[in-house]
């Protein structure tokens, strides 16, 4: 068995990549097409919020995150459906918002440690068993609810009006895909590190989307470019002691320039 | 000679007595408007005369101010049946061009409301989509990306889309907008076909009255009231149309 494979901490970091790298390209895709890609930011955030609350009251931090972040989504969603404010606004306000709470509360906590730092940059070395499981539940429900409304995601995706002529609920659907995004952000949050999410939910998707040549293949290649940023990402990581968020996102956008020249020679019809 | 003129046709859209104001702004005065079963009706009418109003409030997507909308014989607040449905909006509005979609991903998505929420898509979804693309003469582009196509060919494209769900009626915005004159002809065959010989029911609702008038059996004028409704013919004949036109362009003329 490779070195890496050795250390129980390193299985189950392996493992919840996998996860994180299967689901957030996932929903990546549908956010870029929607351009809603800074709600991954805004949401990633507002669970930082939850985190530090939840380390300032000595509770699990990721339900704290969870929390947070699901209140945020229902409230984005909201804000930006009543049409008070211009869409981007509704998340710049979360964004801020979400992130002035989670300053005041870590200055309450007396600063930083090292427990915060990891999930702001993301470890491999911090997964535990606990943290594995609600990876792997929260990591299927979003892969579930992806799976079983793919077509209607894809229909309000394309053609929002057209999808709510035909009796689709694009107001709950549009909820659902908010609330997801917190969940995957909740769930990518221990290895990537809260700063970086959001990059594996867009980046992959966006290298995905220059290669298309349909919907379908666009989710594929997302999902492929992502578990190899994540696998890569992590052995770099592990081997040169490294922050494994930094080690992933870098790696994605390697891929993403790669397919940019490779598109550049030979353009998809 | 135009199939489908008779006007004695099932009642699919009755609109009565119909306003609408944009805060201050009333676009739809008293619309009173029917349409029947074969019926190939054109809504024409100058820019803001509340023609795409009109059609979002046919398909549920406004709500009117006042007055009463029954779609197939139901009243609009209990009415479930969308699908009955098929809607073509405007191009420049619909989608985004470099969008990662095939043709035949995007007539299929015109399935997404009669396969069922949460279901996948069955062989008759395939079967009917495929269908919806000969009809318009587009299946040899089922697997291009949708973005590549030209304006003509995108337009037949969402028809299809719209066929996808098996229409009783097909409402069509504006569809010619950006499109070439040879496509143009091969649109409008395409809809004479749908009209005489699979009797759907058609609204189309345009600024170019030349062309239309040429092809629908039935013309609503509309200003914001409606100036006429009848056949294209009788439209002509009593000047509605020019009337309607000269209003604007005296207005365009005094704004300037």
């Amino acid at each position: 068995m490779p070195e890496i494979l050795q250390y129980g901490f390193m299985q189950r970091a392996l493992l919840a990549g996998a996860i994180i790298g299967t689901i957030a390209p996932m929903i990546g895709v549908f956010l870029v097409l929607r351009r809603l890609s800074l709600i991954a930011d805004t949401l990633s955030h507002v669970a930082l919020a939850g985190v530090a609350a939840g380390l300032l009251l000595q509770t699990y931090p990721l339900a704290g995150a969870l929390v947070a972040a699901l209140v945020g989504a229902v409230g984005i969603e909201r804000l930006r459906t009543s049409g008070r404010v211009f869409g981007e606004a509704a998340l710049a306000i979360f964004l801020s918002g979400g992130f002035a709470v989670a300053v005041v509360l870590i200055s309450l906590a007396r600063g930083f440690n090292v427990d915060l730092f990891s999930y702001l940059f993301g470890a491999i070395t911090v997964v535990q068993p606990r943290d594995l499981w609600v990876i792997l539940v929260l990591g299927l429900v979003v892969f579930g609810a992806v799976t079983a409304f793919s077509k209607e995601l894809f229909a309000i995706t394309f053609d929002e009006e057209s999808a709510r002529v035909q009796g689709v609920p694009v107001d709950l659907l549009n909820l659902l895909l908010t609330v997801l995004v917190a969940v995957t952000v909740v769930v990518a949050m221990r290895i990537v590190g809260i700063l970086l999410t959001s990059a594996l939910l867009v980046i992959p998707a966006v290298t995905a989307l220059r290669l298309a040549r349909s919907f379908r293949t666009t989710l594929v290649v997302a999902v492929a470019c992502s578990l190899v940023s994540v696998l890569i990402g992590m052995m770099v990581s592990f081997y040169l002691d490294i922050a494994a968020g930094g080690a992933i996102v870098l790696t994605a956008l390697v891929l993403f320039g790669a397919a940019t020249l490779a598109r550049r020679e030979n353009p998809p019809r | 000679m135009k199939a489908g003129s008779a006007t004695n046709g099932y009642p699919f859209v009755e609109l009565t007595d119909i306003c609408f104001s944009y805060g201050d702004e009333r676009v739809l005065d008293h619309v009173t408007l029917q349409i029947r079963s074969g019926d190939f009706l054109g809504i024409i009418g100058p820019n803001g005369s509340g023609k795409t109003t009109l059609l979002r409030i046919m398909l549920g997507l406004l709500r009117p101010d006042s007055g009463r909308v029954q779609l197939f014989g139901s009243d609009l607040a209990g009415f479930r049946d969308w699908n009955r449905f098929g809607y073509v909006p405007q191009k420049a509005v619909a989608f985004e061009s470099r969008f990662p979609a095939s043709v035949f991903e995007v007539v299929l998505s015109g399935r997404c409301g009669r396969a069922g929420l949460g279901r996948r898509y069955g062989t008759d979804d395939r079967a009917v989509s495929v269908q919806a693309l000969e009809t318009v003469g587009m299946i040899e582009y089922r697997d291009r990306l949708i973005g590549r196509l030209s304006a003509g060919q995108q337009q037949r494209v969402f028809i299809a889309r719209a066929l996808a769900s098996r229409p009783d009626l097909l409402l069509l915005d504006e569809p010619t907008v950006g499109v070439d004159v040879e496509a143009q002809e091969q649109f409008y065959g395409l809809l004479r076909r749908l009209n005489r010989d699979m009797g759907t029911t058609l609204v189309l609702v345009s600024h170019d009255i030349a062309v239309i008038a040429q092809e629908v059996t039935q013309l609503a004028c509309l200003n914001r009231s409606l100036v006429f409704h009848g056949s294209p013919d009788e439209a002509m004949r009593s000047g509605a149309v020019e009337r309607m036109y000269r209003a604007e362009s005296r207005l365009v003329a005094h704004r300037h």
